[in-house]
């Protein structure tokens, strides 16, 4: 009774039940769903990041508000930047999906460098706002603040910790298979990343500004 | 700058000699019989030389079967150190009235409190249901492994790591004194400067991460990797529930984890999330850590109803009634756990409006609960019951749940709960569905697939003893608490001054030694079933005359579980089989593709507890060196390619031609 | 109606008798409306819910014992996994409980809403038009509990009086820990948060000593923030209010901060008058001289600092409604 013989209902061509797959059986590859939900599980840390921020936004306890320690050029310089990075790791993917391993490393290069440019801005903001006075510790609104983009900022940073050993990992042995599952994983992680950050930056920046 | 550097306290931060608790001789005394065990186990394994065996064929494995095991393992030594508190609890309520101060200053009482809370929520029940889980998922669904082996031992030895630290707790320092939810501000910075909810958030952190990342795995596993045939429509009731178990796992777990980080954050660099001053808000608190405590409930539950439904399936010989409807009761309750958390402070003013949304959003979920308590009533209808042990856990389960769910819809009502809230009411409500539904369900699964875990069945008699002790002792333990609620006493209470309280109490205590009888039987059953294996071996691999796939396998399965994938046709899946005159093939094997076994779970928890151990101490060294080695590792690890094996042919081969020779013998 | 009445009296003489036969329930036997009418609730959702746990009970009972293996009697039907109408039913009973018991629960919570002013003394009694409430501020302390009466301008710690059949209006704040204040003789609880102003309306309708204490956990002392609440006719407790004018004490925010220092089993104290800004400031955590109220300050920045005022509000506190909602 091999495969062959059996119809599309697992029955044998007499009607008899096949119990058994004779042959070789894989299950479908799970990665890509699992990594999908921890993105989601992910995605809730930020949904209780963004609530808190609702809750505390106003609560600025004689510190600053956000439309007076904002500085939305900036934070327009940063999330071009991080944009442009979700556009360079798409180009990555296609050179990826070509089988060109050199373009591959180049485009993820590209979206590596301006990943770290955002983070740069960010520090640079973080240790602005420190600088004046407006540090985490000064108000429900600020420590609401630095929790919810200091929290995005870390899994940029993450996301280039991987980024780099990705780079190693494509030198050493290819467009393998596994490695192109883990391409297209940090890829995930990058636009929903990408995705995060439109929210922070219209829910905290420029809903923050408004009076 | 440097001259002002103070090395001892860079080494060992706030950690010093005073940490250790010589002062108090209850913690001593424990700690010689721990560690005076501890080194015993420590010798004997080395005498028989059994440490390579435990490294490779145990802690490094990834077959989901082992890890099962393994949670279950940590589950049940875990429950002896939860009871312990419990007892001591009891005992010190027992005692302390009037002039009598009890034996347990409140300084030690609250953090017994708390620990037994934190212990059986996270590192009792959480391991025994992840644990079952684990077992059986693929087994009922018809695969090899898991979606992801390696994540699989990762995610229980931080799970083991969770408990260590917080087992730790007890040697070096001290635990919260907060409650077993930690609320600020009590548990803030100001109000809590010690150690004790520093290992609370961390072990919880850690353990967290291993529990999300199970959810995640068994979610796909099961989504996945399901034997064809097997439509959704015709997964065992225990795989539904635990898929339903798993995505509340990955949508509430991530919020705890979200919720502990806001209050480190609070504690470590005195930000303002849920600070009376500086516009933190305390109340934001209650309401994230319920947005998942509700839910966890339910994680907890869920699991156990299918662990019920398949016992009263197979011990009343019948399908079970109404698969259907359960399979939409269980989705019903799994979406509505999420819209009732605030029932767990209406007192907190929220207004009548909220509060009889949340109440009546609350009592709806016992409509679906209800529904599955009828389902498995019918399907005892007209069948022929077999009362094995698993069968008695069932009833008694059956019996006591549903005055566990009256005593819940009861406290759904807010003006009733303005009444009740906090007070030993509440208490007796949730040990009656936690220990009457979650435990009693445990215990019956446990018993159930003992053999196939194993090879032999559990001892009849101390399985009974451990029953019957079990449920009187519950009800002596906990309907005197009910009493005490309605007489206005509250949780957590150290010392009373009404006499009159007394007797409850010391009732409610013998019910608590009846359940440490219970408890020694269920130890004494393992030895015994253990010493007895081969009066108690099962070599049909199917027992009970089981149901579900996981009854076609020998017991114990073999590492690959399945020689040949089977393929479904219908619910109940090995029933059929039987029923169709199902024959072993004993020839045409090919090879197996497995997952290998890894040192990373291991060598990753332990430097995630070593980092955890120097945060919770502000060892800022150390938590630096052991953070970057964690990542440093974590980045090694994903370097290894070379992840998977064939078992041979022939191997298989040689294991099915065992088996045949067994079954002939039957 | 006298069906009604005598069956809930019937009904509440069996569970009390059944339950608590020999002791003290206080939440099955209160003194005050509230927690009356609280009581009853519980009594009837119990009723309505044992209506369809008693049969389940017996029916897993029953079936246990009439299909076990050994009764080869008993009908077997090893196929039989489905029945349209039994579903239905099984759906539709705990349904259609627990829509009556929804029903009575949307009722009853606006009924019996802390926040809502009463409009009854008890059962029979509508509270006379004329009739104020009587005000108490209560403080949760660490660990005890201090009552303000503004209208009487005294204050004291671990006791509270009240006239019997005179509405109550508590205002609760704390000063750090979560407590929830609790007297089940009068009514249910409510929590006590810093920064937050709750509140609950009460009556008590008999005279006599009745325990209060605090319901939430808050730490070491929690295990004895007790106090007695006395129900006093109102000559009695005009007389208690005399009693606490003339101990001479005054309660000014230096006494206050003293106060404030956690401490454990604190004696009753009392106090003849008050710092009448005391429980705003309390409220709105300015005690200290020198610092700004939260309503001055939070939903403002730092530019609005010198507009802030410490004292001189009504005690509405806006920041405060927070931990509440209306009125």
């Amino acid at each position: 009774m091999s495969e062959a013989t059996m119809t599309a209902d697992g029955k044998t061509q007499d009607g008899q039940l096949e119990f058994l797959v004779k042959g070789d059986h894989h299950p479908q590859n799970g990665t890509l769903l699992g990594f999908w939900l921890y993105l989601m599980s992910d995605c809730l840390i930020f949904a209780a990041l963004f609530a808190t921020y609702g809750v505390l936004a106003r609560s600025y306890a004689g510190g600053p508000t956000g439309m007076e320690v904002f500085d939305l050029t900036l934070v327009a310089i940063n999330t071009s930047m991080l944009l442009l990075s979700s556009i360079t790791y798409g180009f990555a993917m296609l050179e990826m999906q070509a089988n060109r391993l050199k373009g591959t490393l180049i485009w993820l290069g590209i979206t590596g460098l301006l990943g770290a440019g955002f983070l740069a801005v960010e520090l640079y903001e973080f240790y602005h706002l420190i600088h004046i006075g407006a540090t985490p510790q000064t108000s429900g609104f600020l420590t609401a603040f630095f929790a919810l983009v200091g929290t995005h900022g870390l899994h940029v940073l993450f996301g280039i910790v991987w980024l780099v050993t990705l780079l190693f990992q494509l030198k050493k042995h290819g467009l393998i298979p596994a490695n192109k599952r883990r391409v297209f994983c940090l890829s995930m992680f990058w636009h929903f990343l990408d995705v995060v950050w439109v929210g922070v930056f219209t829910f905290v920046y420029l809903m923050g500004v408004l009076p | 700058m440097f001259e002002n550097l103070d090395l001892t306290k860079l080494i060992f931060g706030r950690l010093t000699w005073d940490a250790i608790p010589f002062h108090d001789p209850i913690i001593l005394a424990t700690f010689a019989v721990v560690a005076v065990g501890g080194v015993a186990m420590l010798a004997a394994l080395t005498r028989y030389k059994l440490w390579g065996y435990l490294w490779t064929e145990w802690f490094t494995s990834i077959d989901h079967k082992k890890i099962g095991i393994m949670y279950i393992i940590l589950g049940l030594v875990m429950l002896l150190r939860g009871f312990a508190d419990a007892i001591m609890m009891r005992l010190q309520q027992a005692m302390a009235f009037g002039d009598n101060m009890g034996y347990l200053p409140p300084d030690h009482y609250d953090q017994i409190f708390t620990a037994h809370g934190v212990i059986m929520i996270f590192f009792v029940a959480m391991p025994l249901v992840t644990g079952i889980m684990n077992y059986l998922i693929p087994l009922q669904i018809g695969t090899r492994d898991v979606a992801f082996p390696f994540l699989n031992n990762f995610s229980f030895w931080m799970t083991a790591g969770g408990a260590a630290l917080m087992m730790m707790s007890l040697f070096v320092g001290e635990f919260a004194k907060t409650g077993w939810l930690a609320y600020p501000p009590l548990s803030g910075i100001l109000q809590s400067p010690g150690v004790g909810v520093d290992y609370y958030i961390w072990s919880l952190q850690i353990a967290g991460v291993g529990t999300l990342l199970s959810g995640i795995n068994l979610l796909v596993t099961i989504v996945k990797m399901r034997a064809p045939g097997m439509s959704l429509m015709k997964m065992p009731v225990f795989t539904w529930t635990s898929l339903c178990t798993n995505v509340l796992i990955v949508a509430a777990f991530p919020v705890l984890t979200a919720v502990l980080g806001m209050l480190t954050m609070d504690r470590y660099l005195g930000t303002a999330f849920f600070t009376n001053d500086m516009g933190g808000n305390a109340m934001m608190y209650v309401n994230l850590i319920w947005i998942w405590g509700h839910p966890e409930v339910y994680i907890l539950i869920l699991p156990v109803f299918g662990i019920f439904s398949e016992i009263v399936a197979t011990y009343s010989r019948k399908p079970l009634f109404g698969y259907t409807s359960m399979v939409y009761a269980t989705v019903v309750i799994t979406v509505l756990s999420y819209l009732v958390w605030l029932h767990h402070f209406f007192t907190m003013g929220s207004g009548a409006s909220v509060n009889s949304f949340f109440g009546i959003t609350t009592m709806i979920i016992s409509i679906p609960t209800g529904a599955k308590i009828f389902n498995w009533l019918f399907t005892m209808f007209r069948g022929r019951i077999k009362f094995d042990v698993p069968m008695l856990w069932t009833v008694g389960f059956m019996v006591t749940f549903v005055i566990g769910g009256m005593t819940g819809v009861l406290l759904a009502v807010p003006p009733v709960d303005f009444v009740l809230h906090n007070s030993l009411f509440l208490i007796a409500h949730f040990h009656n569905v936690i220990i009457g539904g979650v435990l009693f369900g445990l215990f019956a699964g446990i018993t159930y697939w003992f053999p196939k875990a194993t090879g032999y069945k559990l001892d009849e008699f101390w399985g009974k003893m451990s029953f019957w002790f079990w449920l009187i002792g519950f009800y002596f333990a906990f309907m005197p608490l009910y009493v005490l609620g309605l007489m206005g006493v509250t949780r957590r209470v150290s010392h009373f001054e009404d006499q009159s309280l007394q007797i409850w109490f010391q009732i409610a205590a013998f019910g608590a030694v009846l359940i440490a009888v219970g408890i020694a039987a269920f130890v004494i059953q393992l030895v015994v079933s253990f010493k007895r294996r081969e009066a108690l071996k099962d070599e049909t691999g199917d027992p009970w005359d089981g149901r579900t796939l996981e009854w076609s396998t020998s017991s114990p399965p073999p590492p690959y579980n399945f020689a040949f994938t089977p393929r479904v046709h219908d619910l109940d899946a090995w029933w059929q089989m039987k029923q169709h005159g199902f024959k072993r093939p004993e020839s045409g094997f090919i090879p197996i593709h497995m997952p290998k076994g890894t040192w990373a779970g291991v060598v990753l928890s332990a430097i995630s507890v070593a980092c955890g151990f120097a945060l919770i101490w502000h060892m800022w060294l150390a938590a630096a060196v052991t953070f970057v080695a964690l990542i440093g590792t974590a980045i090694y690890h994903t370097f290894n390619y070379d992840r998977d094996y064939y078992i041979p042919a022939e191997e298989v081969e040689r294991i099915e031609a065992e088996r045949t020779k067994v079954l002939a013998n039957v | 109606m006298q069906i009604f009445k005598y069956l809930r009296g019937v009904s509440l003489t069996l569970l009390v008798a059944a339950l608590l036969s020999g002791c003290d329930a206080v939440v099955m036997s209160p003194s005050g409306d509230v927690a009356v009418q609280q009581r009853d609730l519980l009594v009837w959702s119990t009723i309505l819910m044992l209506l369809v746990i008693v049969p389940v009970i017996v029916l897993t009972l029953w079936f246990a014992w009439r299909y076990r293996a050994s009764n080869t009697e008993a009908t077997y039907k090893p196929d039989w996994t489905h029945s349209t109408v039994l579903e239905l039913v099984i759906w539709a009973v705990p349904l259609l409980i627990i829509i009556a018991l929804g029903a009575m629960t949307w009722v009853y919570t606006h009924k019996l809403d802390p926040y809502r002013p009463l409009d009854r003394i008890d059962a029979s009694t509508p509270v006379p038009a004329d009739l104020e409430p009587l005000t108490v501020e209560v403080v949760a302390l660490d660990w005890k509990w201090l009552f303000i009466y503004p209208e009487q301008g005294i204050a004291t710690v671990n006791e509270l009086a009240a006239p019997v059949d005179h509405p109550i209006r508590f205002k609760i704040t704390a000063s750090t820990m979560m407590n929830s204040f609790f007297i089940p003789a009068m009514a249910g609880q409510i929590y006590a948060m810093a920064g937050m102003e709750t509140k609950l309306h009460g009556v008590i309708n008999e005279p006599g000593v009745y325990q209060g204490f605090s319901a939430n956990y808050s730490g070491a002392g929690y295990s004895h923030m007790k106090f007695q609440f006395h129900g006093l006719s109102e000559a009695d407790f005009q007389a208690w209010v005399d009693k606490n004018k003339a101990s001479g004490n005054t309660l000014s925010r230096e006494v206050y901060k003293e106060l404030e220092v956690p401490s454990i089993k604190d004696p009753v104290t009392r106090y003849g008058s008050v710092d009448p800004t005391l429980y705003h400031a309390i409220l709105n955590r300015c005690v200290d001289p020198g610092t700004v109220c939260m309503e001055d300050m939070m939903y403002h920045s730092g530019h609005g600092k010198q507009e802030a005022s410490e004292t001189g509000h009504d005690a509405h506190a806006g920041h405060a409604q927070h931990g509440g909602h209306h009125e």
